[in-house]
């Protein structure tokens, strides 16, 4: 019963956020509602299932447990930063967005709860509107050109979604006689449903949900909304958002495993991993733009995620701790790039040199983000990107390890260059002079990010092995 | 499938032609929502019990998609003061060519699925699948914001055509037409204060955000 004030809470929450009439107040109630969020998931996890809600719509299973632990520690790392960065904002109004941010946490619980696909949909698409109002944040040209944009293209993703959605409901009503869309009820009988409607069901979910992880080629939303929109939304779109999309993607290809159509599915979701990557490889090339940079590296991580589940066996393992490590990283990169984006008011390398010198702390969590992401131990990422890599080469796919291989160097070479250019050199004159300077509210929650970053390379906690174990179970790898 | 649900599902068909081929935006949106008001129609002749659920979701639909979402961006299309052409990117001819070719791979694909026999000789897959091409053309090959949106809802209407064969399992249709609602609405705030940046809801000004 406990899980469902996961979502009340939040909600609650927003209705406070929205009806307090003072700007001061907002950012306090949402990181008061973070911070129970959190810690009522942690009690939650602990029980491991034992004493939650269950019902056949809402249950918390292992996957459901490990994403929505990421998704509740990143919100609150991501909640504390906000209470100093809207400080430093004063002059906007921030009603809509304090109210946007808690359902957003809403929602994306929902995701992490939903057994029955048409809630899980509709919990997707709600996310992705209380997302588009957190990108109009800055109610600029910029922001709203990328606003159009994100929501357009979602609106499509999402309504690809739905059919495929469809789909398997009709492949259900054929094969089962009876249309259900209760996940644990398609899995245990998935190998009656239809194979055309498994398989076109999976193209149209996997375009759908692909869209809203950000995967190539439906990528283009991505670098637009990420470039314009605050850091903080950037780290909870490339840290929350896109992990509830793999989430639902995950979902899907459980059924899809289970009909006997894993091996499609695989092979799909390695030419839409490899794709990803190269893609983010080549834009990140010389990029100009430091927010821009972090986009695309957010797309290659989402390649690394499918490409993990497309290997199988030690890859979905590997994927689902990418998954951790992922989100906390884009935390640390997208929020410590936000910092230098205040203190320049550019993200473009012609304006910003010697981040060092002028916001040192942010500046150098930026750098440490970089190389956690890029796979430099003794960061998580490195163990995450090297599972991938050993799951490949022990299914016996070199060509696709070499690949992944040639794509992480390449990304390497490509974002360090910009990121040193970033960090490195002399600041710029700057006659306007941006008054922001490093200050404990806006580096502490970075800072404890990075730590978990850190944490997941030297030690990962028993009870979050054995919850990785599980949900790789869950999934069929190991 | 009654053959009267087949005549509103071609109906459907001719209206999709109709959207991409008026050059007058109005008109567009007006045929929008006259599919709204035919798809409101089709659960009637899926389900023969006359029930509660059965009137919510007609009027439901008649309400959302056939009134609610055209008034909306009939004023939007009112606020914004523009030209009432659509200034499509590609030209009415090979845009409704483009449409025949889909409606006819629609038709040959919804073939070659399985389909219950009750299904097999009605066109409710082709039609969803025509519709949704339909409103994909509609959606890439539009300049405006505004017939962007009607793209959108024309793919919508697709879709939903495709849900009428799942009555039964459709629990939380509501929900779904309520989150397009939403959507819409929150498109419509966005055209506004597109308009009022750009004085214009010209998609191609829309463009500074490139590599």
């Amino acid at each position: 019963m406990m899980a469902v004030y996961l979502i009340v809470i939040p909600l609650l929450g927003a209705l406070a956020a929205f009806l307090v009439p003072a700007d001061r107040v907002r950012p306090w109630i949402v990181a008061a509602a973070a911070a129970m969020h959190t810690a009522l998931t942690l009690v939650i996890v602990r029980m491991r299932g034992k004493d939650v809600y269950d019902s056949s719509w809402l249950r918390l299973d292992s996957l459901g447990r490990l994403v929505l632990l990421v998704i509740s520690i990143l919100f609150l790392i991501c909640a504390a930063y906000c209470v100093g960065y809207l400080h430093v904002r004063a002059n906007r109004p921030n009603r809509i967005f304090c109210t946007a941010l808690l359902g957003f946490l809403g929602m994306t619980t929902l995701v992490t709860l939903a057994q029955h696909l048409t809630i899980l949909w509709v919990a997707m698409e709600a996310t992705t509107l209380a997302t588009a109002v957190l990108l109009y944040f800055n109610q600029n040209r910029r922001s709203l050109e990328a606003t159009w944009k994100y929501l357009m293209i979602g609106s499509v993703g999402i309504a690809l979604a739905l059919l495929g959605t469809l789909f398997l409901a009709y492949g259900a009503l054929l094969g089962l006689g009876e249309p259900t869309l209760l996940f644990p009820d398609l899995v245990r009988r998935a190998t009656r449903l239809p194979v055309p409607w498994v398989r076109t069901a999976f193209v149209f979910l996997l375009v759908g949900y692909g869209t809203k992880m950000g995967l190539a080629p439906m990528h283009t939303w991505k670098p637009d909304a990420y470039g314009e929109a605050p850091g903080v939304v950037g780290a909870l779109l490339a840290g929350g958002l896109t992990t509830s999309a793999f989430l639902a993607l995950l979902r899907i290809y459980r059924i899809v495993d289970a009909a006997g159509q894993g091996r499609f599915a695989r092979e799909l979701l390695l030419f839409f991993g490899l794709l990803s990557m190269a893609v983010a490889a080549a834009l990140m090339i010389g990029q100009r733009d430091f927010k821009r940079l972090l986009a695309y590296s957010s797309i290659e991580h989402m390649g690394i995620l499918v490409l993990g589940i497309g290997i199988g066996g030690a890859g979905i393992f590997a994927a689902l701790l990418h998954v951790i490590n992922n989100a906390f990283t884009k935390g640390v990169l997208f929020l410590a790039a936000g910092n230098i984006h205040r203190a320049f008011k550019s993200k473009r390398l012609e304006d910003v040199t010697g981040a060092l010198r002028r916001v040192p702390l942010s500046a150098g969590l930026f750098v440490a983000g970089f190389f956690a992401i890029t796979g430099s131990p003794p960061f998580g990422p490195f163990f995450s990107e090297l599972g991938v890599l050993i799951a490949a080469i022990g299914s016996h796919r070199y060509i696709v390890g070499a690949l992944y291989l040639l794509l992480l160097a390449l990304v390497f070479i490509g974002m360090g260059a910009t990121v040193l250019a970033v960090v490195l050199g002399v600041p710029p004159d700057d006659p306007a002079g941006s008054a922001f300077r490093d200050s404990a509210s806006k580096t502490i929650p970075i800072l404890a990010a990075l730590g978990l970053v850190l944490m997941m390379g030297i030690w990962i906690p028993a009870p979050l092995s054995a919850l990785l174990h599980a949900a790789a179970r869950f999934l069929g790898g190991s | 499938m009654p053959p009267i649900a087949d005549s509103i599902l071609i109906l459907l068909l001719l209206m999709n032609f109709f959207i991409l081929g008026t050059a007058n935006l109005r008109a567009a949106i007006r045929a929008v929502a006259l599919q709204g008001l035919l798809l409101s129609l089709l659960p009637l002749f899926v389900e023969s019990t006359l029930t509660f659920r059965l009137v919510a979701l007609v009027g439901a639909t008649a309400l959302i998609k056939g009134m609610v979402i055209p008034a909306l961006l009939l004023k939007a299309l009112r606020d914004v003061h523009i030209r009432h052409e659509v200034e499509p990117y590609l030209g009415f001819v090979p845009s409704l060519f483009l449409c025949g070719v889909g409606t006819a791979l629609a038709l040959l694909f919804a073939d070659s699925l399985p389909l219950a026999p009750a299904e097999r000789a009605s066109l409710f897959v082709p039609a969803s699948l025509a519709t949704l091409l339909a409103g994909f053309l509609v959606l890439t090959t539009r300049r405006k914001a505004i017939s962007q949106v009607t793209g959108y809802l024309v793919l919508e209407n697709g879709i939903y055509v495709f849900g009428l064969l799942l009555y039964q399992a459709m629990v939380v249709e509501v929900g779904v037409l309520l989150d397009l609602l939403v959507g819409i609405f929150i498109m419509g705030i966005v055209l506004n204060h597109i308009q009022r940046e750009f004085s214009s809801v010209d998609t191609e000004r829309l463009s500074r955000l490139r590599e």
